[in-house]
């Protein structure tokens, strides 16, 4: 176990030089951008004079090295500077919108896998029925709509027309309170808070653009699900177990599950990291104050410390995130020896 | 009264071309304490036979005629739960490609629980007791420590061991064993059919071995069946069925099987028998090997895979190089193929030293062209989406000037040389037979026409009647093209047949070496004799196979 701890302190330095290469590169491909911040809030009226000022009080006039200096310095305190566009610190606006994207992410993975897994096994223990036919169609339907798409027509259906659906505005309806801050996760907070109104009120919020985002995540994982279990069961193993006489149950679980678990797996960490991303369409249909529509704001106005700052939290993200996947890995499979090299 | 009974037993496999028969009503008896062999090369149907029986047919197969009776039982008409309790109970089954048979997630243990807790035979509180019981019954060593052990931490011949236990945890009156040895060890083989038999009559069960090994066969089973293309040609005693063969398709298995006494051209049926070719040996040193070691840096420590190995290769000569997993025999040959850098040591050809060039930088050494290798498994050696015309031409496009015209002559002349049909040359490997294959690979070794060929265990695919007509052509090539030969290989008797002098290597180093009748006839190192005795010995034919044959 001591192992275990040294082996993933090592993996966590071995990540330092990457997130140091993106501290430079997102500094500066910023700077490369078209488009000057100062002339941006200067507004349309202003002369040389003002924006020549609020250069000055943005440190924009110094040389690129001085600015990547103090860039970097404050980095390191702990402090990614003033977002120019909402006048926060970048920090407070990633904590505040990370946990609203995070939310939603991982609410949208865990429906599509509850759903993708159940269904890519069926199909995979019954190639040619109407599971597979039903697994085959989902996956094409969920590649082949786009997530704005398939949100307005949520919205359409479900608020518009039924009703059922509140109001597509954010994480809340304005007539709860936010729940204290504890995690930034609404559901855990108004959880903990004890205050089930809050929380419902919250879940029928993230319900249809979790559904919009597991729709289009479903795909990968179902196709992965089904070829993975379909390749385990042909193996020679699941041949020994049936021939011992084992219950389809422990043949299609214990056997044949697990070793399918690999490669979906590996699917899943990716779909992630792309959907936290990418989900910003979806995020910008229903209103959702997350990181996605935060970080395309910025880069539309030049908010070189927001865009830095959402790059760099991005990178340290996912740097967590592969290691978990190597961790669960290593955990599923005992051939996969957690070493360093 | 016979434990096991099928009678006029038909099988059929739907595939995208109609149906196919695989078995075309055999009957056969398997009686209480009985072990019998069903004998026939690839395509006979004895494998289906057995998967019949325990219907674990694959998708598509279905029993399309005839009675299966398992000890009074019908097993044609049992439902699939009835099944479910006699698999692994009453009748249980062993595997070739041990490693690939067991799941290589789980503990070996736990593997060995889920079919010792699914009959029955123990409870939630023995069953690690009982699971250790079964590791020590295959004749493990450390049980204890074993039953934590996952697959890949087990040698091949560790893995059929713990699928014997698997198999045999809860005690079923018959074992069928499926090519049980294929891929093992010479040694590992006799270890594992020795201990077979023995548990066998330890327990008075039965068992039914599916071999396309004769002299195996013949060893270990008490009653032969020769299958070919779905049907019984031949039953009777094993000794009987060896030494006096009334079916023509069996007289040429028994010919075609490798064994003492015959030469290489005695494997073939009595009208392909052409005369020996006459060798041209020159006594002057091809290749020279001096003191060659190679060491792998290991997770624990240094592993040194050859540890100072030194012989000569004369012009002309074939030269086998025998011995187990693991004793550097690969390593060796792949240094001398330059694919890799030894650690220390020459390797000369033609008095030159080629471990001077890099193996990287060997690719686009002019001599490239004078060392080539023929490679085990034909299948994975060829782009599958290369036809075989393109994978011939491979080398000549890379190594010579020759233009595209040309190349193309010279493709359909190899394939002449090799016996494969002209019209063939534009399938892709997937299209090909076995034994179609090997001589593609073959006539790609020879398309640059190289001095020396090093042939790494080039017919150990094979069913014996194709691997008896690729030896024969490798021993007219060799003739008619002047080569040098290395043979690697696990198998004494075709090394014998191929080879004028053989070394033998263990551990990294040789043991013995020289000329192969002698080495074979009297060794005088141990390991030569343990791996000689381990050797299946097919009784000798008693009547001369050519009265026979009349």
């Amino acid at each position: 176990m001591t192992g275990r701890l040294a082996t993933v302190g090592l993996r966590i330095t071995h990540s330092i030089p990457v997130i140091l290469g993106v501290v430079v590169v997102s500094f500066l491909l910023t700077r490369a951008l078209p488009g000057d911040p100062a002339v941006y809030f200067a507004g349309p009226a202003a002369d040389a004079a003002s924006i020549a000022q609020i250069r000055t009080a943005l440190g924009l006039d110094k040389p690129l090295p001085e600015q990547f200096l103090i860039y970097a310095t404050d980095v390191l305190r702990g402090d990614f500077g003033q977002s120019i566009s909402t006048g926060q610190p970048v920090s407070e606006d990633l904590a505040n919108r990370l946990p609203a994207s995070l939310e939603l992410t991982l609410t949208a993975l865990l429906l599509s896998c509850a759903i993708a897994i159940p269904i890519g096994v069926l199909a995979a223990t019954r190639p040619g029925s109407a599971v597979d036919h039903l697994c085959r169609i989902l996956v094409t339907a969920g590649v082949s709509l786009p997530t704005f798409f398939t949100g307005v027509v949520l919205i359409y259906v479900f608020y518009y027309l039924l009703g059922i659906a509140p109001s597509p505005l954010g994480r809340l309806d304005f007539i709860y309170i936010e729940p204290d801050h504890v995690t930034g996760f609404y559901l855990i907070d108004a959880a903990i808070a004890g205050d089930w109104e809050t929380w419902l009120a919250a879940l029928k919020q993230l319900v249809l653009p979790a559904v919009t985002l597991a729709l289009f995540t479903l795909a990968p994982l179902a196709r992965m699900t089904r070829a993975a279990m379909l390749s385990a069961l042909s193996s020679d193993y699941i041949r020994t177990a049936r021939a011992s006489g084992l219950t389809d149950n422990k043949v299609l679980f214990t056997y044949a599950f697990r070793n399918a678990l690999l490669p979906v797996i590996t699917t899943l960490g990716m779909v992630f990291s792309f959907t936290l991303g990418a989900n910003v369409l979806v995020e910008k249909v229903f209103a959702w104050p997350g990181i996605g529509s935060y970080a395309v704001e910025a880069l539309v106005v030049s908010d070189y410390a927001a865009v830095q700052g959402f790059v760099l939290a991005m990178a340290l993200l996912f740097v967590a995130l592969n290691l978990i996947i190597d961790l669960t890995y290593s955990m599923i499979d005992p051939r996969i020896g957690f070493e360093a090299k | 009264m016979s434990l096991v009974s099928i009678k006029d037993l038909k099988v059929s496999f739907k595939t995208r071309r109609g149906n196919v028969q695989a078995v075309r009503g055999i009957s056969l008896e398997v009686a209480k304490g009985e072990v019998l062999g069903i004998v026939g090369e690839s395509g006979s149907g004895k494998s289906v036979t057995s998967y019949a029986l325990m219907r674990l047919l694959d998708k598509g197969g279905s029993i399309s005629g005839g009675d299966l009776s398992y000890g009074g039982i019908d097993l044609k008409a049992a439902s699939e739960n009835e099944m479910k309790d006699l698999r692994g109970r009453e009748i249980s089954m062993i595997f070739q490609n041990p490693r690939a048979a067991l799941n290589p997630i789980r503990k070996v243990g736990h593997q060995i629980e889920d079919v010792l807790c699914r009959h029955a035979k123990a409870t939630r509180s023995n069953v690690r007791s009982e699971a250790i019981k079964a590791l020590e019954a295959v004749k493990i060593n450390d049980a204890e420590q074993r039953y934590d052990a996952y697959p890949f931490e087990l040698s091949g011949g560790m893995c059929q061991r713990v699928v014997i236990a698997i198999a045999l945890a809860c005690d079923p009156k018959l074992l069928i064993a499926d090519e049980p040895t294929t891929g093992l060890d010479i040694t590992t083989q006799k270890a594992v059919m020795d201990l077979i038999t023995e548990l066998i009559s330890e327990r008075d069960m039965s068992a039914l071995v599916i071999t396309h090994d004769l002299g195996l066969a013949a060893q270990y089973c008490d009653r032969i069946v020769v299958m070919k293309d779905g049907e019984v040609v031949e039953e009777g005693q094993s000794d009987q069925v060896f030494t006096a063969p009334k079916h023509q398709y069996t007289l040429k298995l028994v010919d075609a099987t490798p064994r003492i006494g015959v030469s290489v051209r005695e494997l073939l049926l009595p009208d392909q028998r052409t005369p020996f070719p006459e060798l041209k040996k020159v006594d002057l040193p091809l290749l020279e090997v001096r003191d060659l070691t190679k060491t792998f840096q290991g997770k624990s420590g240094p592993v040194h895979a050859v540890k100072g190995v030194s012989f000569t290769v004369k012009k002309g000569q074939s030269v086998g190089l025998v011995g187990e997993s693991g004793c550097g025999k690969s390593t060796t040959s792949s240094i001398l193929a330059r694919l890799l850098d030894p650690t220390s040591g020459e390797v000369l050809f033609n008095g030159e030293d080629l471990s001077k060039t890099p193996a990287r930088k060997f690719s686009r050494d002019p001599r490239r062209a004078s060392i080539q290798m023929v490679f085990q498994d034909a299948t994975d050696s060829f782009n599958p989406r290369h036809t075989a015309r393109q994978i011939i031409g491979e080398p000549l496009a890379r190594l010579t000037q020759m233009a595209r015209k040309q190349r193309r002559s010279r493709v359909e002349e190899l394939a002449v040389l090799v016996g494969l049909p002209v019209k063939l040359l534009d399938r892709f490997p997937h299209q090909l037979s076995g034994g179609q294959k090997a001589r593609v690979g073959i006539a790609r070794a020879i398309a640059v026409e190289p001095e020396f060929l090093i042939l790494d265990e080039p017919t150990a695919a094979l069913d014996v009647s194709i691997q008896a007509v690729v030896l024969n052509l490798l021993v007219d090539l060799r003739a008619r093209l002047g080569l040098s030969f290395l043979f690697v290989s696990h198998d004494l008797h075709v090394v014998r047949l191929l080879c004028d002098e053989v070394i033998v290597m263990k551990e990294g180093k040789i043991v013995e070496a020289g000329a192969a009748e002698q080495v074979m006839t009297s060794p005088t190192h141990a390991y030569t004799r343990t791996l000689l005795s381990a050797a299946p010995h097919p009784p000798i034919l008693t009547v001369p196979t050519s009265s026979a044959a009349e």
